[in-house]
């Protein structure tokens, strides 16, 4: 048969992150994948250099608009690996809060946004109307609903006032009912698992191989997580369970997440019950020369930062290597194989900072077929009508 | 169990461990020869099963520096293997991305933004810069200096 070329990107306007992924198509089959990125290259490292120390978090937390506080805080964490130190308690748990927070919403916008690649527009409703009240926690917090600004080396910018506690539990609490709901239509609807369980396999071995972080890796039985592995911040204090599940196809993904939110809510809740009392600030006064090293596990797998410092009031060298660097190569073990319908919530799966399906065109060969991003998403719906109406 | 693990490393790789630096409980940094780095890093990555962190590149002026970040989950350490290349003599190094898919994009990215060759890497097209990038450019090493002077103007400066 003859083969064709799909090609995917660059841009996508949902989530960030340009990427362009040419598939090799027999028929439906995808029978090889590769992916292109750096269209938007924007040379933070380099820029890193020409900053303070003081001022880099503000460079790092516009990496990304969705996991903002996860490059500060692995940053910050590095930094305090070069002096070395410890924060003050208060400022452990704060970060926690925050960090989790974050995942919270993180994972509802990703569980949205799969509902709608899906077909099931109503998950993406609920979902990401959830996600609002999460981000009023933030703001309440921190004063924005993204971009917190609440990480510097040495503790944290701002503290928590005790009236709103009980304001935030509140709101918290709110979504539970809701999400009971979101994690009973994912897990028993049977067309849904029947067009997620067993799709996009990722193998225990690939996920070692690819060195896979976070869900990804957890979906294939890797029970890999810094907050466990390595406890920073307030992880070691508050009792929470790491989710493992053993499949590694797109419905053990969904379900890892799904799961995480409740523990995410256990860890706030504990924090948010516990947070002792004192400086939230240990107030470094300079850096010397060394390097530091600080890891993380951010909404998508673990957020690696390595700082080098002269002694001087900027870094000198300063790598960032966040999560989905190591899952995106995942893809070409979870696409192959697989149908063009199944193509577009198998890239999702990953919660990749994604930017795809929208400009996506199909062509043969001979350039006569065109579908566009939107084709691909809605090809991936009638999928799901098809079988609804099927069962 | 940690020092075993540093203190086997010694002996098993004696000739080509040049330093061992214990910053912390958590950190750890091993100097080696370049020429030794796929035999070291394999044995980190199979036999004691660490995960591939990240490889990172500086420009030390003197000579050029890659580290190549390692996890072992169950001892919370974090091992990193430092290569110093002399600038003096052709820049390259073994590639580990035949030896597992995790280091296959960073040797990509290491090549094009600091210049430096890995021997036997499958695959060697750009990962993030642009392909008009001009030859020889390599934007992270210290000499580096602006060449397109369009850009400031796309910047909107």
């Amino acid at each position: 048969m003859a083969k064709t070329i799909v090609p995917i990107g660059p841009y996508h306007p949902l989530q960030e992150e340009p990427e362009f992924f040419t598939l090799t198509v027999e028929g439906e089959r995808v029978v090889d994948i590769d992916v292109v990125v750096g269209y938007n290259h924007r040379g933070i490292e380099k820029l890193s250099e020409k900053k303070t120390f003081d001022q880099v978090p503000f460079v790092v937390e516009r990496i990304c608009g969705i996991c903002s506080t996860s490059h500060p805080f692995a940053y910050t964490l590095a930094v305090e690996d070069i002096i070395p130190m410890e924060v003050p308690e208060r400022a452990k748990y704060i970060r926690t809060i925050i960090a989790e927070g974050e995942r919270l919403h993180s994972h509802l916008l990703w569980l949205g946004l799969a509902g709608h690649f899906l077909g099931y527009n109503t998950v993406y409703m609920w979902a990401w109307k959830l996600r609002e009240e999460i981000l009023d926690v933030m703001e309440i917090l921190s004063g924005n609903r993204n971009n917190y600004a609440m990480f510097k080396p040495g503790g944290v910018r701002r503290d928590i006032k005790a009236e709103d506690i009980p304001v935030c539990m509140k709101k918290i609490n709110s979504i539970l009912p809701t999400l009971d709901m979101l994690r009973k239509a994912v897990m028993d609807d049977p067309v849904l698992a029947a067009r997620t369980k067993g799709v996009g396999v990722l193998t225990r071995e690939e996920a070692i191989d690819y060195s896979a972080l976070g869900p990804t890796a957890r979906a294939s039985g890797v029970a890999r997580d810094a907050r466990k592995d390595s406890p920073y911040a307030a992880y070691d204090r508050v009792k929470w369970d790491m989710i493992v599940t053993k499949n590694g196809d797109v419905f053990d993904k969904v379900v890892v997440r799904v799961l995480e939110m409740y523990e995410t809510y256990k860890i706030m809740k504990q924090c948010f019950e516990e947070l002792p009392s004192g400086e939230i600030d240990a107030k470094i006064k300079s850096i010397p020369p060394g390097e530091g090293i600080g890891h993380i596990e951010a909404p998508r797998g673990e957020c690696f930062h390595y700082v080098k410092s002269d002694g001087t009031n900027s870094p000198v060298r300063h790598k960032v290597r966040a999560p989905t660097y190591m899952n995106l190569p995942t893809y070409k073990a979870t696409v192959v194989g697989e149908t063009i319908s199944d193509a577009t919530i198998i890239l999702a799966a990953i919660d990749p900072c994604y930017c795809c399906t929208e400009r996506v065109a199909v062509r043969d060969v001979k350039g006569k077929k065109l579908y566009t991003g939107e084709d691909l998403v809605r090809l991936s719906q009638e999928k799901t009508k098809y079988m609804r109406e099927r069962s | 169990m940690r020092n075993d693990i540093l203190k086997y490393i010694q002996e098993r790789f004696k000739s080509d461990v040049i330093d061992i630096f214990d910053k912390s409980p958590k950190r750890v940094y091993i100097e080696i020869k370049s020429e030794a780095i796929v035999k070291v890093a394999c044995y980190m990555f199979k036999d004691l099963g660490a995960r591939f962190n990240i490889a990172s590149g500086v420009d030390m002026r003197e000579h050029m520096e890659i580290l190549y970040h390692f996890t072992i989950e169950d001892l919370d350490l974090v091992i990193s293997l430092r290569v110093k290349l002399a600038k003096d003599k052709k820049l390259e190094i073994d590639s580990l991305a035949p030896h597992f898919k995790a280091a296959n994009w960073i040797e990509r990215e290491i090549r094009e933004l600091l210049g430096i060759d890995f021997k036997g890497h499958p695959d060697l097209r750009k990962l993030l810069l642009p392909d008009e990038w001009p030859k020889d450019v390599y934007p992270l090493r210290s000499d580096y200096e602006e060449w397109d002077k369009g850009a400031i103007r796309d910047r909107g400066v």
